[in-house]
């Protein structure tokens, strides 16, 4: 019973109830659409590089797997700081799309080398944080709503300045690959690029990814930032009682947010993976994701690295289902199901919780009852003796 | 040591009332129906503790009829069993000298028992009229009727007196109106058995005369009132009987007309066992605290919460500010603090103006606060033991290294030195979830934290609140120990044992004002009653 009120192990259990749940309604949804492939669809999706028959190519899309979960683990950092300090910054969409818009303009428009496209990514992204720290602070408007407002702001800013720098046969921008932004690409790794079949994606985007992941998990449990942070997360009137600057802290760390989030932009697009489609009508979801990846990660940043790659792993893998079967849309449709299901992470935990607490009071109980028995009838011969 | 227990003091009042009114035999059969209600005999116990025991509350039909209480007297307690919110272990209710049963308030609310909360329960952005009807909407196939209902609320202000706009919103009109709009709900559902909770707490003067003819009007039209107040001077003025609680316990019913306001207030506070803190005579400094002025706004309604306030507190001694709940004790310690900015006045600490000060920099300068909510303000339930013993200091070079990282190890020695020091059990020490400790622990690690500090002034804001004898002896050593130092404290306190005991000087604070300073050596708990029931006033002059 100890064992299961660790709550790291808690965390942990909760976590995999959602996977399994999402999966099983997943599959639950694929065999209403199509009970014929329900199950090789949903082994393919859980399969997602093992999909491919040869081992140099499965390493080579499990590379392409890894390239996209360095931006969502990004944003998921974005959610989950914002989140210790008591702010939930769904805004995280829209501070990843400037970012986009920052380091493509920087790489294809201005012709900068990767060092610079990175910082404006970061930069954006920052002062789109600050956008919602400041109304938050000053104007007491909800970081919500303000986040919800600038994420669409950030993605027509971003339409607009990316359709100066676009094909002009198609509403994709350059490629990166060609003369004007090869200098954005960001360095790659040499041999680990050669272990992965060549994939030339892989780039120093995915371990510089994991090493802020630890150092998030660094500031938030070993700093006094982190300590003031939390504080004001879990009780933010006892952190204003104690003098702790809430409104600079709201403020700071919807910076910080903003910033992370910026950086996964420029992790995913200055790989030279994708094109940004200046028609685009909506945010890419990695904002979105990234929130039901700190939910599924046990609102921890080590944990986030692993929820992040799995949900990742699951989106890639939706790519593979059949479209003879089902239509285009499954693979979004399945992956969103089960990411969905991920948010219920708290409410696991809770339930979990309420276990518990109600197995140990019985057992409590039962033990009460066991040591009173004996007492009564201790009690009741003396009585008799009495008589 | 500084708490010898046993001084005994009674009252006369106790027992001869209670022999005097016996409640159970007291009307007899041929006056069965003289009752509109009738609470008999009722007891609820809660875990540790007797809330009611043994109360009997006679309404009469037409009366006003006063309950009057100190906090935790067992007012609330027992209005919820009227309402079927908590069904009793003993006792029964009557009305019309029928046995009733009341198990939930739509029970209650069949009964045409009413009741204005002090709060009001009200939706802020419908008018007048749409919240008189809300619950009760007149319609046709789920079209609302308002014409009728127009006419009714209508005919009702009249009637009684009740002026209202029906097209007014709520938000819009003043606190008073807005009193009168839950009267009329309670008249517009017929209801008969009336009760006001604390009603005048938030009204100003003029509105509380308004009030007060409002309810004589509707006696005079048969209702039956039943008002909930510990303002001697507005019982005195309207209720025909009045019944007081104390600790739980049924003391006696009275005629007000046969009573004096001296009466009332020692069957109010009138305590059998007390308590003494033995301390030397103060040796007084010089000034630490000065407050000129200060006028703090409230949070529930739109007059200020704190009138004008000024006083001093030296160094060396311990000041009390006492009074009834509610009276501005909050929101002056919300100032005083820098939780909340004041509207005027000024603030000066050791000769320093600290008015527009932030928080920090009055910690740093030596104002330590023990705050009144522990959970809200004190702690952060969810941190450890030890980063809750850190609030106040996690900044200090001891334990942030320059890089802003914190020293552990710096931490978990202090706290556990704390907790020896101060006595503070949990279940693991330093890295026990705050959350988890029990309450009296929980105080004991805030009051650790701001007595070793080291301040100059400690405010201490109902620091024994909830707290068993020995924890309460315990602090009050650690407030008189602070004094002997040759600090400052101010005591704010709602426990008159605690206001007679604790400090030097009583500084009484009534509807936001000082309205006395006593000297406890020289002042009675009927006389300190008096102030704090707003029944006797003093100027008050300082500096």
């Amino acid at each position: 019973m100890k064992f299961f009120k660790n709550k790291a192990v808690q965390s942990l259990i909760a976590s995999l109830v959602c996977i399994v749940l999402g999966v099983l309604i997943g599959y639950i949804v694929l065999l209403l659409i199509n009970p014929d492939g329900a199950g090789k669809a949903m082994i393919t999706l859980l399969k997602n590089f093992f999909y491919y028959p040869t081992a140099e190519m499965r390493r080579e899309y499990f590379g392409s797997t890894l390239v996209k979960t360095a931006p969502l683990l990004m944003c998921s950092l974005s959610v989950l700081f914002a989140y210790k300090t008591g702010l939930f910054n769904i805004g995280a969409a829209g501070q990843y799309c400037i970012g986009v818009c920052a380091c493509l303009y920087c790489a294809l428009g201005l012709g900068w080398s990767w060092p610079l496209c990175l910082l404006a990514a970061v930069i954006c992204g920052a002062f789109f944080g600050m956008l919602v720290g400041l109304l938050k602070s000053y104007c007491n408007v909800n970081e919500v709503i303000s986040g919800i407002m600038l994420n669409w702001i950030a993605l027509y800013i971003t339409n607009s300045v990316l359709s100066t720098v676009k094909e002009p046969t198609s509403p994709y921008t350059y490629k990166l690959q060609g003369a004007r932004g090869k200098a954005a690409l960001l360095p790659r790794l040499g041999k680990i690029n050669e272990f992965f079949n060549g994939n030339k994606y892989i780039t120093i985007a995915v371990p510089i990814a994991i090493i802020i992941a630890v150092l998030v998990w660094v500031v938030l449990e070993k700093t006094k930032f982190g300590y003031e942070l939390k504080a004001t997360g879990f009780n933010k009137n006892a952190a204003k009682y104690c003098g702790m600057a809430e409104k600079r802290n709201a403020i700071l760390t919807l910076v910080i947010a903003g910033a992370l989030a910026g950086l996964g932009a420029s992790f995913y697009y200055q790989s030279g993976i994708q094109q940004w489609e200046c028609t685009a009508t909506s945010v890419p979801g990695m904002g979105f994701n990234g929130i039901a990846a700190t939910f599924l990660g046990g609102l921890n940043p080590i944990g986030t690295i692993f929820s992040s790659y799995f949900l990742q792993h699951i989106t890639d893998g939706g790519t593979h289902i059949d479209t003879m079967k089902y239509s285009a849309q499954i693979s979004d449709l399945i992956s969103s199901v089960i990411i969905y299901l991920c948010g219920f992470v708290l409410f696991i935990k809770h339930v979990l919780n309420n276990m518990i607490t109600k197995s140990e009071e019985k057992a409590a109980a039962q033990l009460k009852a066991a040591e009173e028995k004996p007492a009564a009838t201790a009690a009741d011969n003396v009585k008799g003796g009495e008589q | 040591m500084a708490k010898g227990c046993g001084e005994a003091r009674f009252y006369r009042y106790g027992s001869a009332c209670s022999a005097a009114h016996d409640p159970a035999t007291e009307g007899g059969i041929n006056l069965a129906n003289e009752y509109a209600i009738e609470m008999l005999n009722i007891t609820k116990k809660f875990p540790g503790i007797i809330a009611n025991d043994n109360i009997t509350l006679q309404l009469k039909k037409g009366e006003i009829h006063a309950l009057l209480g100190e906090n935790g007297a067992g007012k609330s307690t027992l209005m919820s069993v009227l309402f079927g919110l908590y069904q009793p272990e003993e006792g029964i209710i009557k009305k019309d000298g029928k046995v009733v049963s009341i198990k939930n308030p739509n029970d209650a609310n069949e009964l045409g028992i009413g009741m204005v909360h002090q709060h009001f329960k009200l939706v802020e952005c419908f008018s007048v009229l749409d919240n008189i009807i809300l619950g009760v909407e007149p319609n046709k196939l789920g079209f609302l009727q308002k014409t009728e209902a127009r006419k009714k609320v209508l005919a009702l202000s009249e009637r009684y007196g009740l002026q209202v706009d029906p097209d007014a919103i709520i938000e819009d009109i003043t606190v008073g109106m807005q009193q009168r709009t839950e009267i009329l709900k309670m008249l517009y559902r017929d209801n008969e058995i009336l009760i006001f909770d604390e009603p005048t707490a938030v009204l100003t003067p003029q509105e509380i005369t308004e009030l007060m003819q409002i309810m004589r009007n509707l006696a005079k039209e048969g209702k039956s009132i039943l008002f909930i107040s510990h303002k001697l001077n507005e019982i005195m003025e309207v209720a025909d009987r009045c019944s007081v609680l104390r600790k739980g316990k049924y003391i006696g019913t009275v005629e007000t007309a046969n009573t004096t306001m001296e009466e009332l207030s020692a069957m109010m506070v009138g305590r059998n066992v007390n308590f003494h803190v033995e301390k030397a005579e103060p040796h007084v400094g010089d000034t630490v605290l000065q407050v000129r002025n200060v006028t703090v706004a409230s949070k529930v309604h739109k007059n200020n919460a704190v009138k004008n306030v000024s006083f001093d507190v030296r160094a060396g001694e311990i000041v009390c500010i006492a009074g009834i709940d509610g009276n501005g004790q909050t929101e002056f310690v919300h100032g005083l603090t820098g939780l909340e900015p004041l509207v005027s006045g000024s603030i000066e600490m050791m000769g320093k103006d600290i008015t527009k000060m932030p928080i920090r920099k009055r910690s740093i300068m030596g104002m330590s606060h023990i705050p009144e909510d522990r959970h809200k303000h004190g702690l952060v339930l969810d941190y450890s033991l030890e980063y809750n013993l850190v609030l106040q200091r996690y900044f200090e070079p001891e334990f942030t290294s320059r890089a802003g990282f914190l020293k552990r190890k710096n931490i978990r020695r202090y706290a556990d030195k704390l907790i020896d020091q101060y006595d503070i059990r949990s279940g693991q020490g330093a890295v026990t979830m705050a959350r988890s400790m029990s309450g009296g622990n929980q105080q004991k690690a805030i009051v650790a934290r701001e007595m070793d500090k080291d301040p100059e002034l400690l405010v201490a804001v109902q620091p024994t609140r909830g707290l068993d004898v020995g924890a309460i002896e315990y602090i009050h050593k650690q407030l008189v120990a602070k004094r002997d130092a040759g600090k400052a404290v101010l005591l704010v306190s709602l426990e008159l044992d605690e206001v007679m005991d604790v400090p030097d000087r009583i500084l009484v604070m009534y509807e936001g004002e000082i309205v006395g300073e006593l000297d406890p050596k020289n002042t009675t708990e009927e006389e300190l009653g008096l102030y704090m029931a707003g029944a006797k006033r003093d100027e008050v002059k300082v500096g």
